[in-house]
């Protein structure tokens, strides 16, 4: 039997955690769990805490409360730069429940807004305050027991932030790959370039070498160009049912030029 | 284990149910209250046959905690029609033989109510995102999305939302 202990504070509900617990966010990794009786655990916890669905604003940083759902991010004019990426969890339904810190534990393939963030070099706050970057999260996300409270970015400029995700099926489907791409320029040239891919291993993961193909050139043809050749060396993507990794290694460069050149693709 | 209490309001009517810590609100709905109209697909969010409108947005019961629920509105296929009178996206539903095996319908109908309650007058784009969490593998979709954009023509034309709306 599974019990649910509901907290009005997150700290609380934090602190009730532990090795037979799960915290329940949107619910469509633990209910699909509970659903297929694969639990691992005896006591669900939630909160009902008010911060978890606060989007705010802090200088030149967003704060985003790790339980705003996908269709809240949509509603939000200051999340405009992520409604494509919200918009592309799911459907009306999942996109209802799934939150955005609910998306940061999604396994492969899913997590198409935890890719997002992991190329705007989101900041993870977790219960107790503390803060670390999106990369050491994710690499560490199966050993974390806590929970995570807010994330926070940067606002990207103009259309320094792409995104686009890839799949078969029209106009929903689990990705192939998703791929989303910061790159911040300066006198027509991009700084640091961060390229976050989804579905190309077991968490989002950066393409550290197409990243520094881009970095200090124009964003034109022939840089682009390098990072295609530049992305072989940063996957070992898994084979599963919707793709081997073969596949994906072949198709992701086509996706990466065709995402930062804006080339448009039927819908 | 003690079981929990659960309120809410089902189809306009209050109820209140015992229900286990980690049953979902499709196991309550079907079991505890008997209202077999929200279907049993997936139990992953992939089909969408379980789709209820909760505060008036779509949600997949099967994946909502029961206890979640509590206070909450849930409206389900099984209120959509007022008596005889079909809610017109049933009956465009059967105008378009939009059904075939019938069990991705309940979902489908939530969807399309909840974009219809927000919007009457929605692109055949918006519908197919709309029901784009719902499978159907009879109709190949453009049965549904027909109905759909009928019902949404009809109810503009005056037909309430829980009236019959049969165009003539």
């Amino acid at each position: 039997m599974i019990s649910v202990e509901t907290f009005t504070n997150a700290d609380q509900a934090a602190g009730a955690l532990g090795p037979d617990a799960i915290y329940h966010g949107g619910g469509t990794i633990v209910m699909r769990t509970l659903n297929y009786g694969e639990q691992n655990f005896s006591r669900i916890v939630r909160s009902t805490d008010s911060a978890l669905k606060r989007i705010a604003i802090a200088g030149d940083r967003i704060e985003i409360g790790a339980g705003v759902t996908m269709s809240e991010v949509i509603a939000s004019r200051d999340l405009d730069f992520l409604h494509p990426v919200a918009r592309s969890v799911g459907g009306p339904t999942v996109r209802n429940a799934a939150t955005v810190g609910g998306n940061l534990f999604a396994e492969h393939p899913y997590g198409d807004f935890a890719t997002a963030l992991l190329a705007l070099d989101a900041k993870v706050r977790t219960s107790g305050g503390s803060e670390q970057d999106m990369e050491s999260f994710l690499a560490g996300r199966n050993s974390f027991n806590g929970l995570v409270t807010s994330l926070s970015i940067v606002r990207p400029q103009g259309q320094d932030f792409r995104y686009r995700k890839v799949t078969r099926i029209k106009p929903k489907g689990v990705s192939i790959m998703s791929i989303a791409a910061w790159t911040p320029q300066s006198a027509g040239r991009v700084g640091e370039a961060r390229i976050a891919f989804g579905a190309m291993g077991a968490t989002p993961l950066r393409a550290k070498e197409a990243e520094r193909a881009l970095s200090d050139k124009s964003l034109d043809r022939s840089s682009v160009e390098a990072a295609m050749a530049a992305l072989r060396g940063d996957f070992q993507p898994p084979d599963d049912a919707l793709a081997s990794g073969w596949y994906r290694s072949e198709v992701a460069p086509v996706h990466l030029r065709r995402l930062l050149l804006d080339e448009e693709v039927a819908r | 284990m003690t079981k929990v209490p659960v309120r809410f309001t089902h189809n306009g009517r209050e109820k209140a149910v015992f229900a286990d810590g980690g049953d979902n609100l499709l196991e309550v709905l079907r079991r505890g209250i008997g209202d077999l109209s929200p279907k049993y697909g997936c139990g992953q969010g992939t089909c969408g046959t379980c789709t209820v409108l909760i505060d008036g947005e779509p949600y997949l019961a099967c994946l909502t905690l029961a206890v979640a629920s509590e206070g909450k509105t849930v409206d389900t296929v099984g209120g959509l029609a007022n008596g005889p009178d079909l809610h017109p996206l049933q009956q465009a539903f059967m105008d378009h033989f939009a059904a075939q095996c019938g069990y991705c319908t309940s979902g489908m109908l939530m969807a399309a109510k909840a974009l219809l309650d927000r919007n009457q007058n929605p692109t055949r784009y918006e519908v197919i995102e709309a029901i784009s969490g719902n499978l159907c593998r009879c109709t190949g979709y453009e049965p549904i999305i027909d109905a759909v954009l009928t019902a949404a023509e009809r109810m503009r034309g005056g037909y309430g939302s829980n009236s019959m709306g049969r165009a003539g």
